[in-house]
């Protein structure tokens, strides 16, 4: 399994980035990463871990003690701070709304600061409106009277609307009820792999970091940098117990999400509704006109043709040229003991749980341990 | 035409500069008092002193501040300014504080998202802070209007024309016409300075009412 190494150049560089307080207190310890261009980079750590600190410094919210921080080539303290903003989408935890102000307003803050003709401004707001999802009658409407998701996606629409080239999101999905938050989660991502934006992103769930991060940095007390490493090796080579337990027992299992390979496919022939069961088959797979695979009948079970109330529904489908997570989940959770392969929801076969358990096993991994073997 | 010993023209003359004296003071105050809240506010260590210092303006009894007034600025005693400056001096008094509590009632992540859009501290000041601060705003400013209109009647004893002329002009000819005259003309004032303001804060506002109403 090839580790994915981005050949981009990077748009944040922190060099040796120090926050100490006047008491005395260490927030952000010696931090240096460099975060791709066009790529989601995830600080993520225990509470008092500095993230949301290294993050303000980025934008100088927060000024750093000691280190330099390189936004875009140019170093941060060397330009006005409110330019610097203005050219940074920042989104944060609760959205942070202007109250007093309608959707369209608030969308239109940064585009107003860089004095953008009121036309322009306008046309581009709408536009990201629509982007986020929320067109038309929306723009019209006070913060007060969105749900918490909306007011999210004005977040991401206002910290859009000024066209950056880099995006600070501090917690951003954190306040939204889980359900949303996946939705919101899904959409961000697809937005971001059109947009391209470079983005750095601050959370405390390692489970959200994983699944937007390209990169993850991993902080921990005291505002030392744990690992660096993209998620794939963040989970497979933990670089301490600090990260291996922060990560979690189930990394293992999580890692498979990242692995591809070839798992031996065997073809199958489907019956539809109305058919029998093939006679020589335990279990036969039951498609509809479009070879959507929609159940397994149990040939035992049947007489005389298949009807709906004979399917066993159940399993997830793993996709063709999925992951090995993918696979796994789709043999273990089959009623029929063999998990169904599709290609675009088109059955093309079934595959054998003890091959894709064999393969996980033999599985190259990077460091060349095995996924069963967590020593911790 | 004269009601209860007292001339109609005299009444709307009297209450037309009752409304100048306790009016313009309210606006010039409220000017003077956004910078210095901002400061109290912007500046930890002065939040303190300034307040204080602000507040025991209130304890300055108002009959010494007529009379000392003209020697501060080269007025004469009779000079309507010093009215306006210690009414003005008045509401610095009551308003400082209610910017200050205005302007930190603002909730902090929208502070903080202000800024990370790239607005400056004064920027912001006007399109975020201020805006928001409105409704606490407007309430300190119904306190100090009532609490011009009364103080304002106090300078009659330095013969400054308001409607505390009546009270004065009723005391000596031992009337009570023109003494209740001259108080329901304060309460009527009083009342119309709370509505206007009321309404101000109101069309300042739509947020407020479009939220209850979602």
């Amino acid at each position: 399994m090839p580790t994915v190494r981005y050949m981009v150049s990077c748009m944040i560089r922190l060099e040796g980035v120090t926050k100490r307080y006047a008491d005395g207190t260490v927030a952000v310890d010696n931090l240096s990463f460099e975060a791709p261009e066009g790529k989601i980079t995830v600080l993520v750590g225990p509470s008092g871990c500095g993230k949301t600190t290294s993050l303000r410094m980025i934008n100088r919210m927060i000024e750093p003690t000691e280190g330099k921080i390189f936004v875009d080539g140019k170093d941060a303290s060397s330009l006005k701070p409110a330019e610097l903003r203005r050219s940074i989408g920042y989104v944060i935890q609760h959205a942070g709304l202007f109250p007093h102000r309608t959707v369209l307003s608030n969308v239109q803050t940064v585009p107003n600061l860089l004095k953008w003709d009121k036309k322009r401004a306008k046309d581009r707001a709408m536009e990201v409106l629509e982007l986020v999802g929320l067109g038309g009658d929306f723009a019209k409407r006070y913060p007060g009277q969105l749900s918490g998701g909306q007011q999210q996606r004005v977040g991401v629409a206002r910290a859009l609307a000024g066209d950056p080239t880099v995006m600070l999101m501090d917690e951003p999905f954190s306040a939204i009820d889980p359900v949303v938050r996946e939705v919101l989660q899904d959409e961000f991502l697809s937005l971001q792999e059109r947009l391209g934006t470079t983005i750095v992103m601050v959370t405390h769930d390692i489970d959200e970091a994983i699944k937007l991060g390209h990169r993850i940095a991993v902080l921990r007390e005291g505002g030392t940098l744990a690992q660096f490493s993209s998620p794939d090796d963040l989970l497979a080579h933990p670089n301490d117990d600090f990260v291996a337990g922060f990560v979690g027992r189930d990394r293992g299992y999580r890692a498979l999400s990242f692995q591809r390979a070839e798992v031996p496919i065997y073809p199958a022939q489907p019956v539809e509704l109305g058919d029998r069961p093939l006679p020589d088959e335990e279990w036969s797979i039951v498609v509809d006109a479009n070879r959507h695979p929609i159940g397994w009948v149990e040939r035992d079970a049947v007489e005389g043709p298949i009807s709906q109330s004979d399917l066993q529904l159940g399993g997830t489908l793993a996709e063709e040229h999925g992951s090995l997570r993918g696979f796994l989940d789709a043999a273990l959770s089959s009623p029929s003991g063999r998990g169904v392969v599709v290609n675009e929801g088109r059955l093309v076969g079934t595959l054998r749980p003890q091959e894709v358990l064999q393969i996980i096993r033999k599985a190259p991994r990077p460091s060349g341990d095995t996924i069963a073997g967590d020593s911790e | 035409m004269r009601l209860w010993g007292v001339d109609l023209g005299e009444l709307i003359e009297l209450t037309l500069d009752h409304i100048y004296l306790a009016g313009v003071p309210l606006i010039v105050g409220l000017l003077l008092a956004i910078p210095l809240g901002w400061l109290a506010v912007q500046r930890k260590w002065l939040y303190g002193p300034l307040l204080a210092a602000t507040g025991l303006m209130y304890t300055i009894p108002s009959l010494a501040l007529f009379i000392i007034l003209p020697g501060i600025l080269g007025t004469q005693i009779l000079d309507p300014l010093n009215v306006l400056v210690a009414m003005t001096v008045y509401t610095i008094a009551l308003l400082t504080r209610t910017v200050a509590d205005a302007l930190q009632s603002v909730p902090d992540h929208v502070k903080q998202a202000a800024t990370a859009m790239g607005y400056s501290p004064l920027r912001r000041l006007f399109a975020v802070d201020l805006p928001l601060g409105v409704p606490v705003i407007a309430a300190g400013m119904r306190v100090a209007a009532v609490s011009n209109v009364s103080i304002v009647s106090v300078a009659a004893l330095v013969g400054v024309s308001q409607l505390g002329i009546l009270f004065t002009a009723g005391f000596n000819r031992n009337a009570m016409g023109p003494i209740l005259i001259g108080v329901v003309a304060c309460l009527i004032l009083a009342t119309l300075f709370d509505a206007i303001i009321l309404s101000v804060s109101k069309a300042l506002t739509p947020w407020q009412t479009s939220r209850s109403g979602s």
